[in-house]
């Protein structure tokens, strides 16, 4: 049985110049251990969808599904105190803005102890050493000094690390990494995949990787969804998807990642696009 | 004009001190933020500077756009030394470097149309006409793939990489000899920063525009510049022609930006499931 299983999940918004849909029928599933990629341009809806499945869209968007379940939980039908129960221990999501995730008011110890009393049964002594622990597991050196930290006297990496020490702090089973890496430099990059790929390993966790970025999904993912406009593109393991991509758009997409450049320009997407319309044209 | 081979921009041990309040009874701090950089770059071609968040690379941009002073160093411009902490600069020479900025969405003002945006560096720097002025700001946004009646519209009409062309017609509007471009591709999906890109490109063949192009994102400088400048705490630890330095990088710092920036070849992925397997 898939960890996750959604299928047909439309969300749309209600705007003032009439209902937009950001989602437009996306099925997708993940099992236990595996890691899937959702790749496309802004706007193309990876992170609405997934927001969706979390429960943390605004009231103005509206959100249908036939399927969308979390092992054998229904997610539709969820009450609220039960969703808040699931989110957060077994399903987590860290965010692109490190610094903006956190709470500049609080320490940042606080603010992963607080993770721990909502969703764990442990005293003060156990949750602090669990606290430690879980810093030392993604690799904040000094980590008792740490916790009395402020998110503002931390690194964008280092608060990168402390979001996802929060977001393994209950061991959960589906971890939701919504662009981790896009606003951190390469090395740090590179510092951070490898220690989420570590993390996904070790507790054989299921992962959706949303990134816009090809070279994440090389170096992370089992199975890719493209994703344009709302809808699915084309849906394939990694290795398959950058050797021999079936959708004119995922071509498209790789062919404008500037280490394919043949000759002096690159060709675009609207390029491709512009040639097919051509094409269907004849 | 300058002659064939001669550079545009030169920099002799350019150094930056910046300093740091020590607060009410902390003793003040000097950091060092850009520690003696030397390099020059000849007419219509790019020098890339790469170096992750505090290398000190975009100090150096605001010491080559005139916006801070170096704190000791030559600088010279078209051969004529500048140092704006002993003379101001004059409008003739402001107008020779111009720049563009990373984020499209904080460097054009919310309420000024574009036509403003593009029309005010002529009516501070020059004294065309308004209809002059006009029309010239009409050309520029056709040359950067715009459309004339973008003229009258405010930025959030605009998408990223729509805002971007407005921020480079902006910067072109002066005819500058050196272009600075300050990440200007990051915050771009991918589709946009390949057009934006081939854009750069072209404009630098059209105006023989010399370019000082700043990025962390290694595949994009292979792609766009000529030689390549490695910066890490301030200091150009390497710098040379941007094929040898891809062939055969030198220093350890440069190794390993090379050996972060992830790879999107089959060769490295079917390795990795391997690995993972």
């Amino acid at each position: 049985m898939p960890l996750l299983s959604v299928r047909n999940l439309t969300v749309t918004f209600a705007t003032s110049t009439g209902p937009f849909k950001a989602v437009d029928g996306i099925d997708l599933s993940v099992e236990a251990g595996q890691v899937l990629a959702i790749v496309g341009e802004s706007g193309s809806g990876k992170s609405v969808g997934m927001l969706a499945v979390m429960g943390l869209l605004p009231p103005t968007a509206t959100v249908t599904a036939d399927e969308m379940r979390f092992e054998d939980i229904d997610m539709l039908t969820l009450t609220g105190k039960r969703r808040r129960e699931i989110i957060g221990r077994d399903i987590t999501m860290i965010f692109q803005e490190p610094n903006a995730s956190l709470n500049p008011c609080f320490t940042v110890g606080y603010q992963l102890e607080e993770t721990l009393r909502q969703h764990l049964k442990l005293g003060r002594r156990e949750r602090r050493a669990r606290a430690v622990e879980l810093l030392r597991s993604v690799g904040i050196p000094e980590p008792a000094e740490r916790l009395k930290s402020y998110p503002h006297q931390m690194s964008g990496g280092q608060c990168q690390r402390v979001m996802i020490a929060m977001a393994i702090a209950c061991q959960p089973k589906l971890l939701i990494a919504d662009e981790p890496t896009t606003a951190l430099d390469v090395t740090i990059q590179k510092q951070i995949l490898d220690l989420l790929m570590k993390l996904q390993t070790e507790h054989r966790m299921g992962l959706i990787m949303i990134t816009h970025d090809m070279g994440v999904v090389a170096e992370t993912a089992d199975r890719v969804i493209v994703q344009y406009k709302g809808r699915k593109v084309e849906e394939a393991n990694v290795l398959s998807l950058f050797t021999a991509p079936r959708e004119p758009y995922t071509r498209a997409l790789l062919a404008a990642l500037p280490e394919n450049a043949t000759g002096d320009r690159l060709p675009t997407v609207s390029d491709l696009v512009a040639a097919q319309t051509a094409g269907a044209a004849r | 004009m300058s002659a064939v081979g001669t550079p545009v921009l030169e920099a002799r041990d350019i150094r930056r001190d910046y300093t740091v309040s020590g607060g009410l009874f902390g003793r003040n701090r000097v950091v060092h933020a850009v520690k003696g950089v030397s390099f020059s770059v000849e007419k219509g071609r790019t020098l890339a500077i790469v170096g992750e968040s505090g290398c000190g690379k975009s100090t150096l941009a605001r010491i080559l756009t005139l916006i801070d002073p170096q704190t000791s160093g030559e600088f010279l411009i078209e051969g004529h030394p500048v140092d704006i902490a002993v003379t101001r600069p004059t409008p003739e020479l402001r107008r020779k470097v111009q720049i563009v900025f990373q984020n499209p969405y904080g460097s054009l003002n919310p309420r000024q149309k574009i036509g403003s945006v593009l029309t005010e560096p002529l009516l501070l720097n020059t004294d065309k006409s308004a209809a002059e002025r006009r029309d010239l700001a009409m050309e520029m946004l056709v040359k950067v793939g715009l459309q004339p009646e973008h003229f009258g519209r405010y930025p959030h009409m605009f998408s990223g990489g729509q805002r971007q062309r407005i921020a480079i017609a902006r910067a072109l509007m002066l005819s500058p000899s050196i272009l600075v471009l300050d990440e200007p591709v990051s915050a771009l999906d991918l589709s946009v920063q390949a057009q934006i890109l081939n854009l750069l490109a072209d404009l630098q063949d059209e105006f023989g525009l010399t370019y000082v192009f700043i990025s962390h994102d290694l595949s994009v400088v292979r792609f766009i510049a000529d030689d390549v400048m490695v910066m890490y705490f301030g200091e150009a630890v390497e710098h040379a022609p941007k094929d040898q330095i891809f062939a055969d990088p030198q220093h350890e710092y440069t190794r390993m930006l090379f050996s972060a920036t992830p790879r999107a070849d089959p060769v490295s992925i079917r390795r990795r499931i391997e690995a993972r397997a």
